[in-house]
């Protein structure tokens, strides 16, 4: 269940994260952040509107991350990858509000969380047209978040998999799709490069070219159980993500698309997951099922001040439907190890119910696109 | 004015591309649609248009798709209501009177239609019926048991003594091999068109609207009618090669129809007054060992002429069947264990039941052999002294001697609401 929020205003929203960067020098003032495996202590929740610097330290054992949400879970601003005993800052702007800051140790779940009121100056009402910018500016950050991510864990697949180290990599495999899956409409802008990372083997047969990509090594890993003759689409697999992730920057979406791509990842999950036919050798796809969920949840809370504007009663049931389809996936997570059960662990009915879920969402999702384009 | 009124609102797109089809019509405009017409064919039929493609009454004291003469295509759909909100089932049920309204009527689900939305918004209606006529699609609904009570006995969505006696938990017959995934579901909804495409528009567009409140659960398509409803019409032939039907109860007969098909006053929850019990049972046939029985042993298995439908005790389809004749070897003419015998009314306390079936081929198994049978459908005032009361006389190796060729795979009993009026929805007089 996501948590919501009281009392936020649409105009609170809007303004923009300055940077997050781990070089910036902490000044005096700064917030600091102490996260551990349990706890998440933030050394002031009562604000002034303006720039703030969370310094976030990480005292626990495992890997974190740290949010700034607003309302719906709006990233407000995250740093990502805090490993244990590193500090990252977020340099974030809030307007007066209401907002949660959130440690995700082992970077699952919904976080543990804080309330963080901010008083002061409210944002200023934006236009139309400047509300659709800011969206996408919100979900611009997003896509750098994960992208940075991306790089880093599919660095480490690519390494395991050099190294010949079986296990490691089919370890490793899940959790860097992740990364991808969230932002997979960005990816699919870039026609080419899509196949060819993400292509499934049928298609490279009936298209005579060499199968590549996440499901060439995903072969290789559960059907022969080795990675022999897999460093070069290690290699060219890295190089391509790489460039996805060079061509994302230079060309943003635009609101209309990320409505469309919040359509488009729930599509993803009601062909290839619900079906288990994405990842028919690992049979990990509740992962990408999962994380094509948060991207498109991403995508929604990034237009939230457009659509609260246009059309209040759809985000509730966007609200409602999130919730419910959240809760159906979640109770096949492990919540100690964030390992999720394998798509043949699953019995028809279980399946029959995430699809209904998803059947559920889709509808008011698929209602976006226009909302969006009305408020053009 | 209708029509034009129609045309500034595109709002009855199908129906404006219907009545020009219908030239004949234009003085009455839609009007001209009315039941009156439609009742009468010799009427109808010196207006042009073709009765088939008429659309029939929605509301009335009945749900239609029962007495309505049946047409010949079918597509059933069982469905689970995902909610446990009362509040979002009546708002479904609402949503989907609404469509059912418009659709039976030919036009379009939504007041855009088709094509009349915003360009980036899905469009509201699917839109492959668009330019076909209404097709007498009715759409007839029921409520299954489980919509009542969950598996541990507890009431759903507040219905507290509402679920009628007699929608009973179907008893298990011999030689029954049901699968679960394919029998039973809290709702059942019938489209029966004359068009296959406007039954699958219909259904289809019901599943969409029912996303997040109810999910399907099966789902049949059915083509060739394999029971008349009505004098009028000639008596269809199932896959067996054999006329269905024949002794079916026919809406002419009023006063059978009151007897055995409408539920009435002091039958159970007043709700239900109206309405009628309706079985549906997916029967496999055995399509290719059937034909490898002898022509002589076909009509002996059922009991009557493969060519004429006349009984075998003599006489032509709609001739009093003898069941004391006998042969020359002096065996009964109407063998002992024949379908006929055993499904008719003076062995079954003189019960009848209207049935509604249709033929159904789900391709083919991977041996090479059909999937294919009878998607059987009776309407039934009391299930329990109706269907069951003859299905307990045919089931069983020792029974009906038909049951060679065939086997229950799936099956389900749900009580249909009586019709609705003009400001009504479907179950109306359940949940107020």
């Amino acid at each position: 269940m996501k948590r919501t929020l009281v009392g936020v205003g649409i105009a609170a929203a809007a303004l923009t994260t300055l940077s997050a960067c781990a070089d910036d020098p902490a000044e005096s003032g700064d917030l600091t952040v102490k996260a551990s495996d349990s706890s998440c202590e933030v050394s002031a929740t009562e604000l002034e509107a303006g720039p703030q610097t969370f310094k976030v330290t990480n005292n626990g054992s495992k890997v974190t991350e740290f949010y700034v949400y607003a309302e719906g879970d709006r990233i407000m601003g995250e740093v990502e990858n805090i490993g244990p005993g590193l500090s990252r800052d977020l340099v974030v702007d809030l307007a007066k509000g209401t907002y949660e800051g959130a440690c995700k140790p082992g970077m699952i779940g919904d976080g543990i969380r804080q309330t963080i009121t901010v008083t002061g100056e409210a944002a200023k009402p934006l236009s139309d047209s400047e509300e659709l910018k800011a969206a996408a500016a919100s979900y611009e950050r997003y896509v750098e978040s994960q992208t940075a991510a991306l790089i880093e864990k599919t660095e480490e697949f690519v390494d395991a998999v050099k190294a010949g180290k079986v296990d490691e990599a089919k370890k490793l495999f899940p959790i860097a799709r992740t990364y991808w899956e969230r932002i997979e409409p960005v990816a699919e802008i870039f026609g080419d490069l899509d196949p060819i990372t993400d292509g499934r083997e049928p298609d490279a047969i009936a298209e005579g070219v060499d199968f590549t990509g996440w499901h060439r090594i995903e072969k290789q890993l559960w059907v022969e159980n080795n990675t022999e003759g897999m460093d070069k689409y290690a290699d060219q697999l890295l190089d391509n993500v790489k460039e996805v992730v060079k061509l994302s920057k230079e060309q943003p979406l635009t609101a209309l698309q990320l409505a469309q791509g919040s359509k488009g990842l729930l599509d993803e999950v009601a062909t290839g997951k619900i079906t288990g036919e994405e990842d028919e050798f690992s049979h990990t796809d509740l992962w990408d099922f999962k994380a094509n969920i948060e991207g498109s949840q991403a995508a929604i809370a990034a237009l939230r001040p457009v659509l609260e504007k246009q059309d209040p009663d759809l985000v509730k049931q966007l609200d409602t439907e999130f919730a419910a389809l959240d809760k159906e996936l979640n109770q096949y997570q492990d919540p100690t190890t964030g390992d999720w059960k394998f798509y043949d662990e699953l019995s028809k009915d279980q399946i029959k119910k995430l699809s209904d879920a998803v059947a559920a969402l889709s509808e008011p999702i698929s209602k976006v696109a226009s909302v969006v384009a009305a408020s053009a | 004015m209708h029509e034009e009124d129609s045309v500034e609102t595109g709002v009855s797109r199908r129906k404006l591309l219907g009545a020009a089809g219908l030239a004949a019509l234009t003085a009455g405009g839609v009007a001209a649609y009315s039941t009156a017409d439609r009742d009468d064919p010799t009427e109808a039929a010196s207006a042009q248009p073709d009765p088939l493609a008429l659309p029939v009454a929605f509301e009335g004291e009945h749900q239609a798709g029962i007495v309505t003469p049946a047409q010949d295509r079918m597509y059933f759909v069982a469905l689970d209501v995902t909610t446990d909100d009362r509040d979002e089932l009546i708002g479904l049920l609402k949503d989907w009177t609404d469509a059912a309204r418009r659709m039976t009527q030919g036009n379009d689900v939504g007041e855009l239609g088709a094509v009349g939305g915003p360009p980036l918004s899905p469009p509201e209606d699917t839109g492959e019926a668009l330019g076909l006529p209404p097709s007498n699609l009715t759409l007839t609904i029921g409520f299954g048991r489980s919509l009542f009570v969950n598996t541990d006995g507890k009431t759903r969505f507040g219905l507290d003594g509402q679920l009628p006696d007699r929608l009973i938990e179907m008893p298990s017959f011999s030689g029954d091999r049901l699968r679960p995934e394919i029998s039973d579901g809290d709702i059942a909804i019938q489209a029966c068109a004359n068009d296959p495409q406007v039954a699958v528009h219909a259904v289809r567009n019901l599943v969409r609207i029912a996303f997040g409140r109810a999910s399907v659960k099966y789902s049949q398509m059915g083509f060739g009618r394999t029971s008349s409803t009505s004098t009028a019409q000639v008596t269809p032939r199932n896959l067996l090669g054999f006329k269905d039907g024949t002794a079916n109860i026919k809406a002419e007969e009023t006063s059978t129809v009151d007897e055995f098909v409408w539920v009435a006053d002091g039958d159970g929850p007043d709700w239900l007054v109206g309405g009628s019990y309706l079985v549906a049972r997916k029967i496999d046939m055995r399509i290719e060992t059937w034909d490898r029985e002898s022509l002589e042993g076909q009509e002996v298995i059922i009991g009557r002429a493969k060519g004429s439908g006349g009984p075998l005790s003599g006489g032509d389809e709609f001739d009093e069947i003898d069941f004391s004749a006998q042969n020359e070897d002096g065996e009964p003419a109407i063998a002992e264990k024949s379908h006929v015998r055993l499904a008719h009314p003076d062995f079954n306390d003189g019960a009848q039941i209207l049935r509604r079936g249709y033929n159904f081929v789900d391709g083919s198994n991977g041996l090479g052999q059909l999937s294919a049978g009878l998607f059987f459908i009776a309407y039934q005032r009391d299930p329990e002294s109706q269907f069951v009361r003859i299905q307990r006389s045919l089931a069983g190796s020792t029974n009906d001697l038909l049951n060679e060729y065939i086997v229950h795979i799936g099956s389900g009993l749900w009580a249909c609401p009586p019709g609705v009026g003009p400001d009504g929805y479907w179950g109306d007089t359940l949940f107020a």
